[in-house]
């Protein structure tokens, strides 16, 4: 009697089982996302995970955490990271925390191909490509009209006019853009070591010298924001993005591209080795890049993505900010990342580290 | 049988210790220390050395760095102390009654939000747009906008003020306990003021002094919101380049090496200072 009871209730139980797996509503599917913030915003997540059934976790995150993260647990974690693509490479030689883009499963037809071509180049190891173009921007210069005569190059917030109303980041796009910006060019020493030390050697004393002029290195976009809305500050180096955010409450705040050249970045989407859904991280990419999507993410971020034909769906001011500050020689001019060979950061880490130390 | 049963409790009430001070304290500390000897090349190679330890040594900004560190906290810890004297004296001594408890809270109050709302109060009194300038300038002393922030003395009040609460506790304990005719019998023998606190309290008073002490220095040097928020772009802090090698640099065996030595260099210090005050550690815990 006994015995078929728990029988009785164990083929019921199995039963509930089968019909939960089956309509999918206890056992939803998940996909752990790490990205930058405005990448997957609310109404984007919550369409996806209508259409799909797949629930997304989202954890915010930069270049820096997401290779920390991932490296702490050898690529498990999460299902889809959104790595730049000059990160990818020597990041993948050192640590393996990346496998390699099934591209027979990536939609290509709805990505800008000549962005294809770019990010598989970049990201290209042995015979694998390890990167999905997303999301591209710039950094450059934030400037207040009252001091934009000054500021028109990177060594321009070295200029005694503008001291104490300057901010920058202590990271390395400050480096190469100083390097640029004294008419250098770092992306022709990267296989160069020694040339590199040189260049960097020379940015650091300039850093130095110019310490005096700058209010504080910005380190997170909120803060610099904060500091540029209060008029603290009145030019600094910062992302694209950023400038137009800024300009739509306050016209006379305008991101400009360096004479030197804005530096270009793109963003990829990319599987850590250990990903436990890369079914979900595929249908993520293919339905993001999707124009109307696309158009939403840039929307919510500022930054413009590889998706072809979402710029028709763009909100009209950012457009219009965007052609205010980039003309056609100023996008011809902007020089894009490379891919970093390893070892290089290193080097980069010691000049930064001394810079922060110097009085 | 009732032996074995008094042993049992023992261990039950000191498993949750134990899992503690191995799992959460032991544990890491040996993974760091091992990983600080780790020289990596690349994900598959490894090689063992020292090479982490003496890029401390050689490369100058790493134990400069340190220094300011070590002495800026020393610095605090010694704001800290002359700050909260007055305090613990008043609430020990003086105050009676609900005073007492009443002050005691307001000393615990700020303690009830997070060291990072505390430091963006402090951020918005003293940034250039905030409310001390706006003061100044309404005041007629300022002409323009006064930047207060983003310097050594903006982290050092910011320090003092999260410390405070942890020199005036133990100070009002040991205070409250020295018997009022000692003071008494001081001035009654002729001494001034500045000698009864020399003479009397202040020996009376050592334990808390150096317990007080000890936290708030190894509270100050283990910080890294306040002077990383507060003090700008000079705010070289040993603990934000331990930050920068784990998260920023992915050097995580430099980062290692760097904890190690923090603990290790703190450890010296507050040994140093306990020699010099003739106090032993068991003295002022106990």
């Amino acid at each position: 009697m006994r015995l078929r009871t728990t029988r009785k209730s164990a083929l019921l139980g199995a039963s509930f089982l089968a019909a939960a797996t089956f309509s999918g509503s206890l056992f939803a599917e998940e996909l752990r996302l790490i990205t930058w913030g405005g990448y997957a915003p609310d109404e984007v997540v919550a369409q996806f995970e209508k259409e799909t059934g797949i629930d997304v976790k989202i954890t915010l995150s930069n270049n820096e955490d997401m290779i920390s993260k991932l490296r702490a647990t050898g690529g498990a974690g999460f299902d889809l990271a959104q790595p730049s693509q000059d990160r990818i490479v020597g990041v993948q030689r050192q640590f393996n925390i990346y496998k390699p883009i099934d591209y027979s499963r990536i939609n290509t037809d709805q990505l800008q191909s000549s962005m294809v071509k770019a990010a598989q180049g970049a990201t290209k190891l042995g015979n694998d490509y390890y990167g999905v173009p997303s999301v591209w921007g710039t950094s450059g210069l934030i400037v207040h009209s009252s001091v934009a005569d000054t500021v028109k190059d990177y060594t321009d917030l070295c200029d005694p006019s503008v001291a104490g109303d300057v901010s920058y980041r202590l990271k390395r796009p400050t480096l190469i853009g100083f390097a640029f910006a004294m008419g250098m060019d770092p992306f022709a020493a990267y296989n160069d070591r020694d040339q590199y030390q040189s260049i960097m050697n020379k940015v650091e004393d300039k850093l130095i010298d110019c310490k005096a002029n700058v209010k504080t290195y910005w380190t997170g976009g909120d803060q610099l924001l904060a500091l540029l809305r209060t008029g603290e500050v009145k030019a600094a180096m910062a992302w694209d993005a950023g400038g137009w955010k800024l300009n739509a409450e306050n016209p006379d705040i305008r991101f400009v591209a360096p004479e030197s050249g804005a530096l270009g970045w793109i963003d990829t989407f990319a599987i850590p080795r250990r990903s436990e859904n890369e079914e979900a991280a595929y249908k993520w990419i293919n339905f993001v890049m999707q124009p109307e999507i696309a158009a939403k993410i840039t929307n919510a971020s500022g930054n413009f993505t590889a998706s072809k034909g979402a710029d028709e769906y763009v909100k009209s001011d950012l457009r219009d900010a965007y052609r205010a500050s980039f003309t056609d020689q100023a996008i011809n001019n902007i020089k894009w990342y490379p891919p970093v060979p390893p070892g290089l950061e290193t080097m980069e880490g010691q000049v930064l580290d001394r810079v922060q130390a110097a009085n | 049988m009732r032996s074995s049963a008094s042993r049992l409790s023992l261990w039950l009430l000191l498993t949750p210790f134990l899992l503690w001070i191995v799992l959460l304290v032991l544990l890491p500390h040996l993974q760091m220390l091992r990983v600080s000897f780790q020289v990596r090349e690349s994900w598959d190679t490894l090689d063992w050395g020292f090479q982490q330890y003496q890029n401390f040594f050689s490369e100058s900004y790493y134990w400069r760095t340190f220094v300011r560190t070590g002495v800026m906290s020393l610095f605090t810890t010694f704001l800290t102390l002359i700050i909260a004297f007055p305090i613990a004296w008043y609430i020990a001594r003086l105050a009676r009654g609900r005073s007492k408890g009443l002050l005691f809270l307001a000393c615990l109050i700020p303690f009830w939000a997070s060291e990072l709302v505390r430091t963006y109060g402090w951020m918005i009194l003293l940034r250039e747009s905030g409310v001390f300038s706006a003061w100044l300038q309404a005041l007629g002393w300022a002409d323009g906008p006064v930047e207060m922030l983003y310097n050594d003395v903006a982290v050092i009040i910011g320090l003092v003020y999260n410390g405070l609460l942890f020199m005036v506790v133990p100070l009002v304990t040991t205070l409250e306990g020295m018997d009022e005719n000692l003071v008494e019998a001081g001035y009654d023998l002729g001494g001034g003021h500045f000698t009864v606190l020399r003479e009397i309290v202040v020996p009376w008073a050592m334990p808390g002094i150096v317990s007080g002490c000890i936290v708030v220095f190894m509270l100050t040097l283990g910080s890294y919101l306040t002077p990383i928020l507060m003090g700008g772009k000079d705010s070289a802090w040993f603990t934000q380049q331990i930050f920068t090698q784990f998260i920023t640099r992915f050097n995580w065996e430099q980062g290692a090496a760097l904890g190690v030595l923090l603990l290790v260099l703190s450890s010296l210090i507050v040994w140093i200072g306990l020699r010099v005050t003739g106090q032993s550690l068991r003295k002022v815990m106990g």
